[in-house]
């Protein structure tokens, strides 16, 4: 099975992508892409620009809304994803866990829906 | 009504509930193997209490009135899903003798038979602890859920599924016979390390949650020492759990870092927890039949004389964990083994015995990868040392533990 990890991270976490990659949450991040890799769960995955460059469109009575920045404003914003693949959702939870924005912000764990993808490809 | 004497009366309520609620789950669910519609009858009278107490004053026997209001309100749950569960001779067993129950101050201890029912070998494995959490300790399912790293909703479900399972599957209440009572008794004792097991993983520190469970854990263990005193596993079990919980207010600095076990200050240590888990590991040996648990506590005692001696004693350690390795080669003990033997052997002794477990076994082990570093460091093999760092940081779940590693990562 394969479940996304999505990565809600602070605006301090967001912080530390202008430091020079030494600081301790960069550090645990490399070390935790490491452990997915070499634990064999480690299926795709990337970081998002910062929430600030994001734009949202609506379209609505056939009138174009655009609005800077992300689609919803809380504190914690969507900073990236991992998909892995495991056995339960069990053992994604305790990836989950281990994750460093687990401790800063907050991960959730979704299953990919292959059912629903092909009902459209 | 008074406020003070409604919060005084709610504190009531809240230890005879600790106290009592394993006692009155076991005896309200015992004929009927029906451990959901118990906690139901006992939260009903929980309710009652709460109504009640304040304003009449809380009885003599608080047990036995929680006993009685439980026991009318079980009636009327059975009555009522009778056509599920209902049958006749438990519901005339429940009513024949209510009356005498009024009068009743004690009744039987049937939370042996609970333990045991809760651990059976019917029952998922992952299971047996948080059945016994919620039906021995009444605690809820969203903490318990917690705790195990599962969403409320699934923990909610796989409780509810196993009790479904305890009243329909024939699982009978009752305490093992002693042909088959070691492998049982096991399994209970099992159970109730894990949730402290899980108490010690989980110490963010700040977190309440983590130090509860493991004196929820310690409570159980009590509870079945009670039970079942001429056990020594269980002695057993009960000392490695207070050798581990007297360190607990040494295993953070005054800014909350995590400090291994080789660098703190057993000042720090709660030495009446140490002496008491002493006296119960005497008593084991007395009983003269060694098992995991026992070992397992005997290399805490070694730890633990650090107090007095000033250090450690690696050979002690090491020779426990060789008998340990014969009866209970889990990934834990070999690891332990590896560290015992880099202390009296070398690094290059401790790696090798590392390199002898199997990679794919230690994929997500972190101490595995913890220890590998280390002794990678020692060794000044730094390249692959960092590599095992990385793996151990990775794995790591709590903040400090990272924070740790990082550093000496470097």
């Amino acid at each position: 099975m394969q479940f996304a990890l999505l990565i809600y991270e602070s605006p301090e976490a967001f912080a530390t992508r202008k430091s020079d990659g030494t600081d301790p949450y960069t550090s645990a991040w490399r070390a935790y892409h490491k452990a997915l890799v070499e634990s064999g769960v480690f299926v795709a995955g990337d970081p998002l620009e910062v929430p600030e460059t994001g734009t949202t469109i609506r379209i609505r009575e056939r009138q174009r809304g655009v609005q800077d920045g992300p689609y919803a404003d809380t504190k914690e914003q969507l900073g990236g994803f991992t998909i892995l693949e495991l056995p339960s959702l069990d053992a994604a939870l305790e990836w989950a866990a281990r994750c460093p924005a687990a401790s800063l912000g907050a991960v959730e764990v979704r299953a990919l829906a292959p059912d629903i993808k092909r009902r459209i490809i | 009504m008074n406020e003070s004497v409604l919060e005084k009366t709610q504190r009531t309520i809240e230890r005879v509930a600790r106290e009592s609620y394993g006692r009155l789950v076991a005896y309200l669910s015992v004929h009927t193997h029906d451990l959901a519609s118990a906690e139901d009858a006992l939260s009903e009278a929980l309710l009652a209490a709460l109504a009640h107490w304040p304003r009449e004053g809380v009885p003599q026997n608080p047990e036995a009135w929680l006993m009685t209001t439980a026991r009318r309100s079980l009636i009327d749950v059975i009555r009522h899903n009778r056509v599920v569960l209902a049958s006749e001779p438990t519901l005339m067993l429940l009513q024949k003798d209510s009356t005498e129950v009024l009068m009743a101050t004690e009744f039987p201890d049937e939370r042996l038979k609970l333990l045991f029912v809760c651990a059976h070998p019917a029952i998922d494995l992952a299971m047996h602890t948080p059945l016994m959490l919620q039906t021995v300790l009444g605690i809820d399912a969203v903490r318990i859920a917690a705790a195990f790293l599962v969403s409320p909703k699934t923990m909610g479900q796989r409780l509810v599924r196993a009790k479904t399972k305890i009243r329909q599957g024939g699982i009978h209440f009752e305490v093992p016979q002693d042909r088959d009572l070691p492998q049982r008794l096991d399994a209970v004792i099992e159970a109730i390390y894990a949730a402290f097991g899980i108490a010690w993983d989980d110490m963010a520190g700040a977190d309440q949650r983590g130090r509860n469970l493991a004196e929820e854990a310690i409570w159980l263990a009590r509870v079945l020492l009670q039970l079942l005193p001429n056990q020594a596993e269980v002695q057993g079990l009960l000392a490695l759990m207070l050798y581990c919980e007297a360190r607990r207010p040494a295993r953070r600095d005054a800014r909350g870092r995590y400090v291994p076990l080789s660098e703190q200050d057993p000042k720090q240590w709660l030495s009446p927890l140490i002496e008491e888990a002493e006296g119960h590991l005497a008593e084991a040996f007395k009983l003269g039949r060694i098992g995991r648990f026992q070992l397992e506590a005997a290399i805490q005692s070694v730890h633990a004389e650090r107090a007095r001696t000033g250090r450690t004693e690696w050979e002690a350690v090491t020779r426990f964990y060789e008998q340990l390795l014969r009866i209970s080669p889990t990934l834990g003990t070999r690891t332990g083994y590896a560290v015992a033997a880099a202390e009296t052997k070398g690094p290059k002794a401790g790696l090798e015995l590392l390199d002898n477990i199997d990679v794919e076994a230690v994929s997500s082990y972190q101490p595995y990868w913890a220890v590998r570093a280390h002794l990678l460091q020692k060794l000044g093999k730094s390249a692959e040392a960092s590599d095992a760092y990385d793996r151990a940081i990775g794995l790591a779940e709590d903040p400090a533990v990272k924070e740790f590693l990082l550093q000496k990562r470097g």
